[in-house]
């Protein structure tokens, strides 16, 4: 970035003092140069923190370490620069705190804990990459042309960018061969001179970086998890929200859709959470395998680890840096899904640092600002024009962890605000281990016409019926399970009761769908579709045969009742055929019992 | 302790709840420890909370009676809280900030460490995977226990959670292995007869020097909880990372311990969030509860075992949600099942292990395990749904598959939750969720695979 270059030249000589402490918040005198965003860095153990605030000559700080130790009179050294993130091949696969610090850096810096005031670069300098140009001397380029690209991992190309404010020729490109991120790859002639390029970007973590254009979000992000592709989709460039009380699913969906989900890049911040689940997924990731490459997943994934117990501040900042990258990457071309567990604990951080700034509390403690700062995070999603001819989206999924499980709370009714998939999950379905727990009543999804539209033109399926179908049966079932309550399901009538078979057989056999299982726990579009078909087909035939008479309990003595509950976890992706026999096997049952039911009617008369 | 030289301050600005404002200092580090000595002459100990200029707020572990605005005298240590650890410390008995209660002196030997101890790199941790046999059926097939879990007990007055927490730490093995499990026990706030009846239990098990206790009871200062589970993990992270040993830690009542955090908080002017506890909450619970888990280049690991009770049984407070939000599940007590007699009263449905699904199945407990437990998760919900159907519609109207789900619950309850003091094997919990599932005819086990039920379902 050009502003962030020319910072650099003129590296301000200013130092302030600590005044006061309190927790990560510190306050320096001295500081009437400095900017609001700025990054200092606070004593000569060089604590990175960034100003918040400033009056007079007063600067308050939030500092991303522990400040145990930091007395008043030691000196904060200015950077001249806001809080940005290095930029630049080598960050696929990795795993980062909050400030954008590799993590198997700092363990081999500091051992087994976190300590403080360590240094390490977002980037390795050292490592060299193999460049191959895309275009030539005399190109004309704007931002966002591609200047070339490198193979990053097996699954990413790298593409190189012309950076935003650039533009105008290729005066020099580096021919193919390796380079370091700070080799020169080349020089743009512009009308206020010569720029020369490399592969290292930095840019700001607080600043929106564009689409081009935006455009309407219109393709789905198929995340093979069935319950979301076929009932409650979210679209490529959408914005998704995973509320629910603890024990209640959010992180293992948020796992699930960071391995399923068909996006070119996943970003996972883990916010505020355990350090257990990071673990988790940096254990899993490379072993697991993304179904449509059979690459291992950690070649496609950037992890951004800042968990409960490090520093609050850091948390906070997680999010922009998580958002950022992003940014970077959507720009290249790419879909990018970013995963933000737990945006309730980064709403908490942001709390606390109000709180030790002595802001007004408006709502349960939160600043007044609160939905404004979820607003600016959620509107960084997006699916549009990125370059010439390239197109690039983020799609962002947070999870809520409700205090209570209460949705009424301002975090979860904020975010309600600026999203458009609400994926409810409820603890009732949590409790009898129906997962994912995502309840059918309570969530929704605005992406349904385009959706709908996509499944018709690239699938010729009529996606809209089947679900239209399915979610009437389960709104009709919830309707009736209220007069069960009362009454008993054997005094309802007939049809009523299939009512209840149907969905039982819904919930069971297609919606509740197993992360542990090898087959279960990812569908492919196809299986989900020939599923949703089958239990749609079961519900017409019987739904026949029972308004001619047929009793209930002989639908559900049917034999292929148990096939349709298994068939999730006993028929995989590549013998899709098997579920024909199913359809075959039930046709005959149906059309035995038609014939019984004639024969009977027959002999009345 | 003190280092010598260090200046002496005579006299507070104000006194106000737990904290002491200082003015005219210099020289002061946030976090630091000062020693405060009281108009008559009691030394007492505090941390700097707020420095301000030269003004410094300390917040005083053993309470602010006796101080004067005139005769007190304030130290500042020029460190934050250490503790000395090393593995004469087990057996031993210290108070909640690691002063010995059994008159015996301080170990000589050993490491200072600052209690507030430091954030293990995520990519330093290994995941934990090694079952845990605690011999009770609710929580091994269930709600397994994993070694380097943190799984808290949800429970409220009058629930026999310390009961259970005794059992566990008698029964604790991990099939296959000899090492034994080394007990780090914190007490916050119990009353005295609980804290007995820990030390007896460790007593009877003759692992009394296997354990080592930090006990702030009911009377003692409430300040002072803020720093025992701190000190208690600091030795349980060397005992675990360092001596390579396999740590169990009791704590309880985190209740309380909140309940302590909410007093400075208040004390400060911290703007109060839910009933009054301050925004950090989470941060100061997962500073605690994070330090839990195995690490790389270490053999042992630390398990928490966190007592929490919720007051008024209500599971939204503060303090259980939480909790409930960092630790790695919960096993969560009912009154209901406590009155029906039935021990241990494990409410399954809310109770969880979030790490068991890495622990159990094929090469860790049995093949069948994963999906036994969750069949009976299913067929125990549907129980609850068909007995709030029976008690407006009457059991004689159910159908015949109903009540066969009322048998299987009965026998649930009765059979595999409890068990008394009984100390029961993997295979024993496991054969026994199948012989409670055999009450349900086989089309209702959809979640079972077909090879499983031909192997292991018996119609009854």
């Amino acid at each position: 970035m050009m502003t962030t270059n020319k910072a650099e030249k003129t590296a301000p000589t200013q130092t302030g003092t600590v005044t006061y402490i309190n927790g990560p918040v510190v306050k320096g005198a001295g500081m009437s140069e400095a900017n609001v965003m700025e990054l200092v860095y606070v004593s000569d153990e060089r604590l990175a923190g960034e100003i918040i605030n400033l009056n007079g000559n007063v600067a308050t700080i939030q500092v991303y370490e522990d400040t145990t130790g930091i007395k008043p009179g030691m000196p904060i050294y200015r950077s001249g620069q806001p809080l940005s993130v290095e930029l630049a091949p080598g960050l696929v696969g990795k795993v980062f705190d909050g400030i954008a610090r590799p993590l198997d850096l700092i363990r081999e810096k500091q051992g087994t804990f976190i300590g403080r005031g360590v240094h390490v670069e977002t980037i390795d300098a050292e490592t060299k990459w193999k460049f191959t140009p895309a275009v030539k001397d005399g190109d004309t380029v704007e931002p966002g042309t591609i200047l070339g690209a490198v193979p990053e991992t097996p699954l990413l190309e790298h593409r190189i960018v012309v950076p935003a404010g650039i533009q105008g020729t290729v005066k020099k490109i580096a021919p193919a061969g390796e380079y370091t991120v700070t080799d020169e790859i080349a020089v743009i002639e512009t009308d206020d001179g010569d720029h020369p390029i490399t592969m290292l970007q930095r840019w700001p973590v607080r600043r929106v970086h564009s689409l081009k254009e935006r455009l309407k979000p219109s393709v789905p992000l198929i995340t093979g998890q069935r319950v979301i592709d076929i009932l409650f989709p979210l679209a490529k460039g959408g914005t998704a929200a995973v509320p629910g009380g603890f024990g209640a699913g959010k992180t293992v969906l948020q796992h699930q859709l960071a391995s399923w989900s068909d996006a070119d890049l996943i970003i996972y911040i883990g916010c505020g959470e355990r350090g257990n689940e990071m673990t988790d997924v940096l254990e899993e990731f490379p072993k697991l395998k993304d179904p449509r490459s059979g690459h291992p997943l950690m070649e496609r994934t950037i992890l951004i680890a800042n968990t409960s117990n490090m520093p609050v501040t850091a948390r906070e900042s997680s999010i922009y840096t998580g958002v950022t990258i992003a940014e970077y990457f959507r720009d290249m071309g790419y879909n990018v899904a970013l995963m933000a567990d737990s945006t309730s604990r980064w709403a908490e951080a942001v709390r606390e640092i109000a709180g030790r700034l002595e802001e007004m509390p408006v709502e349960e403690g939160f600043p007044a600002y609160l939905p404004a700062r979820l607003a600016e995070f959620y509107e960084r999603a997006g699916y549009g024009k990125v370059g010439p001819d390239r197109y690039g989206s983020i799609t962002i999924i947070g999870a809520v962890s409700p205090p209570g499980g209460d949705f009424t709370e301002p975090v979860t009714q904020n975010t309600k605000r600026f999203i458009r998939t609400f994926w409810a999950l409820d603890k009732r379905l949590a409790f009898a281990r129906h997962f994912p727990a995502i309840s059918w009543i309570d969530t929704y999804s605005e992406y349904i016409e385009e959706m709908a539209d996509w499944w018709q033109q690239e699938k010729h399926i009529d996606w809209r019926r089947l679900r239209q179908q399915a979610l009437s049966i389960l709104a009709r079932e919830n309707e009736l399970q209220k007069i069960v309550q009362i009454i008993g399901p054997d005094a309802l009538p007939s049809d009523q009761r299939l009512i209840l078979q149907v969905a039982a057989l819904i919930k069971e056999g297609f919606l509740q769908q197993n992360a542990m299982d090898a087959i279960d726990r990812y569908s492919t579009p196809a299986k989900e579709v020939k599923m949703i078909e089958l239990l749609m087909h079961y519900a017409d035939r019987a739904k026949e045969l029972i308004s001619h008479g047929l009793p209930v309990y002989r639908i559900q003595e049917m034999k292929v009742n148990l096939k349709l509950l298994t068939m999730k976890q006993e028929i995989p992706d590549d013998k899709l055929e098997e579920l024909d026999k199913i359809k075959e096997e039930m046709d005959a049952e149906f059309d035995q019992l038609g014939q019984g039911l004639a024969q009977t009617a027959q002999a009345r008369r | 302790m003190m280092a010598n030289g260090r200046r002496v301050y005579l006299g507070v600005e104000q006194v106000s709840g737990p904290l002491v404002f200082v003015t005219g200092v210099n020289g002061v580090g946030y976090g630091e420890i000062a020693e405060v000595t009281t108009s008559f002459g009691e030394v007492r100990r505090g941390r700097v909370l707020i420095i301000d200029g030269d003004t410094v707020a300390i917040q005083v572990f053993e309470g602010t009676s006796d101080i004067s605005a005139t005769k007190t005298k304030v130290r500042f240590a020029g460190r934050p809280l250490m503790i000395k650890v090393s593995e004469e410390m087990l057996g031993r008995v210290f108070d909640g900030t690691g002063r010995p209660l059994d008159g015996a002196p301080l170990p000589l030997s050993g490491e200072e460490r600052d209690i507030n101890g430091a954030a293990i790199n995520p990519v330093s941790r290994v995941y934990p995977e090694n079952f845990i046999q605690t011999g009770i059926s609710a929580i091994d097939g269930m709600n397994t226990l994993i070694r380097g879990q943190k799984l808290p007990i949800f429970s409220t007055s009058g629930l026999p959670h310390n009961r259970l927490a005794a059992q566990i730490v008698k029964q604790a093995t991990i099939p296959g292995e000899e090492s034994e499990f080394v007990i780090v026990f914190a007490a916050m706030g119990v009353k005295h007869d609980e804290a007995a009846y820990f030390e007896e239990t460790f007593r009877e098990t003759g692992a009394l020097e296997n354990v080592v206790m930090f006990l702030n009871l009911a009377d003692d200062p409430s300040i002072e909880r803020t720093i025992t589970p701190r000190v208690a993990l600091t030795v349980a992270e060397y005992l675990a990372f360092e001596r390579n040993k396999h740590v169990l830690v009791i704590m309880t009542d985190m209740t309380n311990y909140c309940e302590a955090l909410r007093e400075v908080a208040t004390a400060r002017g911290d703007v109060p969030t839910r009933k009054g506890y301050p925004g950090y909450l989470y941060s100061d619970l997962a500073s605690l509860y994070e330090r839990t888990g195995r690490v790389i280049g270490s053999d042992g690991s630390i398990t928490q075992i966190p007592i929490v009770s919720m007051p008024n049984n209500d599971i939204t407070h503060p303090v259980p949600d939480l909790t409930g939000y960092i630790t790695e599940g919960q096993i969560v007590l009912d009154p209901k099942l406590d009155r029906q007699g039935i021990y241990p009263p494990i409410s399954v449905l809310p109770s969880l292990s979030r790490l068991m699904k890495d622990g159990i199945g094929e090469g860790y407990t049995r093949g069948d395990h994963p999906n036994l437990a969750n069949q009976l998760y299913g067929s125990y919900a549907r129980v609850q749904q068909i007995r709030n159907i029976a008690s407006i519609i009457g059991e004689e109207e159910l159908s015949a598959v109903d009540k066969k789900y009322l048998k299987f619950g009965e026998f649930f309850e009765q059979e595999f939750l409890n068990q008394g003091d009984e100390n029961r094997t993997i295979a024993e919990t496991l054969d026994l969720g199948w012989k409670a599932l055999g009450v349900l005819p086989v089309e209702e086990l959809g979640r079972l695979k077909h090879e499983q039920i031909e192997k292991y379902y018996k119609a009854r």
